[in-house]
């Protein structure tokens, strides 16, 4: 959006004024278009180094088969010489547990953020709700590894000592231990982590409604809850597709805070364990590249981490690039005022 | 004739379904508050107990009892200082760029693709980044930025390199913040300008950039506050050594490694190797206390700069 | 239907009371000949001293009522101790010049005005002998509809706008066929029906801006209301607009008590058979239309009618 058109702009003076215009111009352009040549460097560079963990697995470099976690040692432990390096990779566990991580942890995000957002804007007491937006702003600017520490030293041993069970322990024995840390703690707090930008995209949408609607439905006797879901909601739906679209491209690239609470294994949680379910470890994508940071100058291992950064650079962009998008299709939904 | 009227059919405005709706929005509403106090008051209560003076004085000390030996005042300094490095690159880069964006903004093809292009690089995981950077960096023609070690092997990892990646974080924020305040420079002060007789280029430097100087703070304020925040850059890129360990005067310290306050919280945790929990404890209760200046400091920017066109 | 053979001034059961007037049919530029008045024409109705006919509704329910109603904002009082009467049967006008209290007396009576937060009520006021205060704000709203200056249809259909009322009550949510033939009346009552009823799937936002008008209407008599207040309907309209929501305003003082709240002295005098003149909060003559255009016993009104003052 621009505050004036340019393209009539006078360039009053000689021609020298005109070609420093022009100049500076030109050279601004030129440092615009460095975020597309960083992007395009992104993709190219993260994609060309891990190419040759994918031509080395093909297809069934997504698929699963075996112990995510020795499969990488072995790649570590390859011999120095190029042709003897192994690849062989099925990180299926690891997708599996980005996608469930993610995907629950928005779900549930939306449904609370929607929630709150309404009962910020509608039905908080007005000192409540002095408090409560910058209480909201700061916690979104409050630090992942800040959440990680207390998760890790808080909640991941209340939920071992109070949520994990001998028996259950037991039951799952052969093929992972069970400490506290969890897909549950991981979701839990990323859920918390997400929640503050949702709400106050959400808030500032519902409070972008015209106000002839939402006293139009309170004078034909529809009560505040009613109004608020039918008129209300109805009118906000595109900030809160933008709101979850970006909330999932956060969640995507969490690291740090899912490596300290999420367990540290690349393991599947097995939804038919039941409730145990919940109490397995997982480690989505992002985590396994902090964890295994030091082995990042070693080939063939270093080649599949930047392989793992291409899967999660070209879905978060996706997912950014998709909530622009839907953003820019909502700022130019105003409804005219006949 | 009377006028009709139908009997009143429900006793009540709010049927069951609203009710639960409201209650949900309550609770929603409470957990949100209780959530917020928790995780603010506990990491003041724990931060306060394990605080003391000296841990911002003096430096991390390589011993085998972590708990009561030293302090982590290089991650401080490593935060300040990657912050500044970061915020010098990101400020003149990013008002650059929202200045194109506004003031020119030609082919309007290549706007949008750089406005789209910025979404994506804010949304971009910061581990990406720094691997990428850290591929970057690792070229033998950038050995400049990083030392070499015997062997010919570019480190990589230093703090330019962090700072340059981290610049790229917190340039998002300052040229989304720079955009909205030109954006808000009413169209006649332009044309005052032009009609003095003064070209596009020199009004925007004379005319439009100290009108925005408050949405540049504020952009730069944000921006530090998510770099200062950041832990995986710094994980990869900082070289994660306790203290900073230059190696000949300034430019020695800006290709050296060292750590910030995050890396010091990760390490100490235990996620990371050290077991000190009460020294990461201390570490992000100071992280969180710059953390909520530099948000607090955004505010008084936003307040004092009251809109002057009338 | 009943209801509908009375707006075309037939009486069907025979026992219509006597003088009830057939419908006005206002006069704009129409082609042909002015409708006749009680059998006088109605340039020769307003050249006389006295009305040919005694034209006040003969039969007259009291619906609603105020009493001693102050309203204020902040210090600044908006309506002083007015007490007034809202009869069904009848058309009130509320006039007055800009800022005479008589919006806010208006939204007082469905107590919209509580959506102000700095507004403060005192004095009574009742429906039904009921005081409002009693019951749940959104329950008077449903016995109370309003219609605002600018039409404000949701961005829904034609079809669900005028079933929305009924929709967003209660705790069943009636069925579309049960709400057909509801919706389908209210859009003949409020005029509407012949244009929209090829497609009431139709957004409502397309609509011109007299067709939004009159669906606001309609959704307003679906909810079956005892009371309509009407804020300055038509001032967003063209004369036409103008003229056809006049018409269906005066047909449906038959069922519903009507406020309207107008600028414009004209259109008062064309649709009320009661005027209230406001000036500076206070009520300062209230009387049949008449008398109190033609014989105003406050000199403020004489002077507000001759147009000294708006």
């Amino acid at each position: 959006m621009k505050a004036a058109s340019f393209t009539d702009a006078p360039v009053a003076g000689g021609t020298e004024d005109d070609r420093t215009d022009r100049r500076v111009e030109l050279t601004l352009g030129a440092l615009a278009s460095a975020i597309l040549l960083l992007i395009a460097g992104m993709v190219i560079f993260v994609l060309l180094k891990g190419m040759p963990s994918f031509t080395h697995n093909g297809l069934a470099w997504f698929g699963a088969g075996g112990s995510v976690d020795e499969q990488l040692m072995n790649i570590f432990n390859s011999p120095s010489d190029p042709d003897d390096y192994v690849y062989h990779l099925r990180a299926w566990p690891l997708l599996y547990g980005t996608a469930l991580i993610t995907g629950v942890a928005v779900a549930f995000s939306t449904v609370f953020s929607v929630l709150a957002s309404i009962f910020v804007v509608e039905f908080a007491p007005r000192r409540l709700r002095q408090v409560i937006e910058p209480v909201v702003r700061l916690l979104a600017a409050v630090p992942s590894v800040i959440y990680g520490l207390i998760g890790i030293l808080v909640v991941v041993p209340w939920v071992a000592t109070h949520l994990i069970s001998e028996s259950s322990k037991e039951s799952v024995a052969y093929v992972i231990q069970l400490d506290g840390t969890s897909i549950l703690v991981g979701i839990f707090i990323l859920v918390i982590m997400i929640c503050p930008i949702m709400i106050a995209i959400i808030v500032d949408a519902l409070r972008a409604v015209p106000d002839k609607w939402v006293h139009g439905a309170a004078a034909l006797g529809v009560n505040r809850w009613r109004a608020m879901r039918t008129v209300s909601l109805r009118a906000v739906r595109p900030a809160v597709v933008a709101a979850t679209v970006l909330a999932t491209a956060r969640a995507l690239g969490e690291a740090i805070m899912l490596s300290m609470v999420a367990g540290s294994v690349g393991f599947a949680p097995n939804p038919l364990d039941g409730l145990t379910f919940f109490l397995e470890p997982a480690r989505p994508l992002a985590s396994t590249i902090v964890d295994n940071a030091e082995g990042l100058s070693v080939e063939p291992f270093g080649q599949t981490m930047y392989a793992f950064a291409a899967i999660l650079l070209i879905s978060s962009a996706f997912f950014s690039f998709a909530g622009w998008a839907a953003r820019r299709s909502y700022s130019r939904y105003t409804v005219g005022d006949r | 004739m009377t006028a009709t009227r139908k009997p009143r059919a429900h006793r009540s405005a709010w049927s069951v379904g609203d009710r639960i709706g409201l209650g949900l929005a309550w609770a929603a509403g409470l957990a949100l508050c209780v959530a917020a106090v928790t995780i603010v008051g506990y990491m003041a209560w724990k931060g306060i107990q394990y605080l003391h003076l000296e841990m911002i004085t003096s430096s991390p000390e390589a011993s085998m009892d972590q708990s009561q030996s030293g302090g982590f005042l290089d991650p401080i300094i490593g935060t300040f200082l990657l912050t500044l490095i970061a915020i010098l690159i990101a400020i003149p880069v990013g008002v650059g760029i929202a200045v194109w964006l506004t003031e020119y903004g030609r082919p309007s093809g290549l706007a949008r693709a750089v406005e789209s292009g910025i979404e994506i690089v804010a949304g971009t995981p910061s581990i990406v980044l720094a691997i990428f950077g850290l591929l970057v960096f690792q070229q033998a023609f950038m050995g400049l930025f990083s030392f070499t070690a015997e062997g010919g092997a570019v480190f990589g990892r230093s703090f330019i390199t962090a700072g340059v990646m981290m610049s790229v974080v917190a340039l998002p924020m300052v040229i989304g913040s720079t955009r909205e305040a030109l954006n808000s420079i009413p169209r006649h002060v332009r044309e005052a300008s032009y009609a003095l007789g003064k070209d596009r280029a020199s009004t925007i430097r004379r005319v439009l950039l100290p009108s925005a100087r408050s949405g540049i703070a504020t952009g730069a304020t944000l921006g530090m506050g998510r770099v200062a925040g950041d832990t995986a850059i710094v994980v990869i890129l900082l070289g994660a050594s306790m203290t900073i360990t230059p190696e000949g005067g300034f430019m020695g310290l800006l290709r050296g490694t060292g750590s910030t306050l995050t890396s010091y919280v990760y390490n100490n945790s235990p996620a990371g190797e050290g077991n000190a929990p009460e020294k990461a404890y201390a570490a992000a209760f100071v992280l969180l206390l710059i953390v909520i200046l530099l948000n607090f400091v955004v505010g008084l920017i936003a307040r004092r700069s009251e809109p002057k066109w009338s | 239907m009943e209801l509908k053979t009375a707006l075309n001034g037939a009486s069907t059961d025979g026992t219509s009371p006597n003088g009830v007037p057939p419908l006005r049919r206002i006069v704009v530029g129409a082609e042909t000949p002015p409708l006749q008045v009680g059998g006088v024409a109605p340039q020769d109705l307003f050249d006389q001293e006295e009305p040919a006919i005694d034209d006040t509704p003969v039969w007259v329910e009291e619906s609603m009522r105020t009493e001693d109603l102050s309203i204020a904002y902040g210090g600044k009082v908006a309506v002083n101790r007015v007490s007034l009467e809202v009869n069904a049967g009848e058309v009130l006008a509320l006039i007055g010049p800009s800022g005479c209290g008589k919006t806010t007396l208006l939204r007082s009576l469905n107590r919209l005005v509580e959506l102000t937060p700095a507004a403060r009520r005192t004095g009574r006021i009742l429906l039904d002998d009921q005081d409002v205060d009693e019951f749940d704000a959104t329950i008077l709203r449903s016995r109370v509809g309003m219609l605002f200056q600018q039409p404000n249809p949701f961005p829904m259909s034609i079809f669900d706008n005028v079933a929305y009322g009924l929709r967003e009550r209660g705790s069943k949510r009636p069925r579309r066929k049960e709400l057909e033939p509801v919706v389908v009346d209210a859009l003949e009552r409020a005029g509407l029906w012949d244009e929209v009823s090829s497609n009431l799937n139709h957004p409502a936002l397309a609509l011109s801006g007299g067709q939004q008008q009159r669906l606001c209407i309609a959704r307003a008599l679906a909810v079956s209301p005892e009371v309509l207040l009407l804020d300055e309907p038509c001032s967003a309209l063209d004369p036409i607009s103008t003229a056809t929501i006049e018409e269906t305003i005066v047909g449906l003082r038959d069922e519903v008590a009507i406020v309207i709240v107008t600028h414009n002295m004209q259109q008062a005098q064309r649709v009320a058979d009661r005027v209230a003149f406001m000036y500076l909060g206070d009520m300062v003559e209230c009387g049949p239309a008449t008398r109190v255009f033609n014989t105003p016993q406050a000199e403020r009104t004489a002077e507000y009618i001759g147009g000294g003052f708006g």
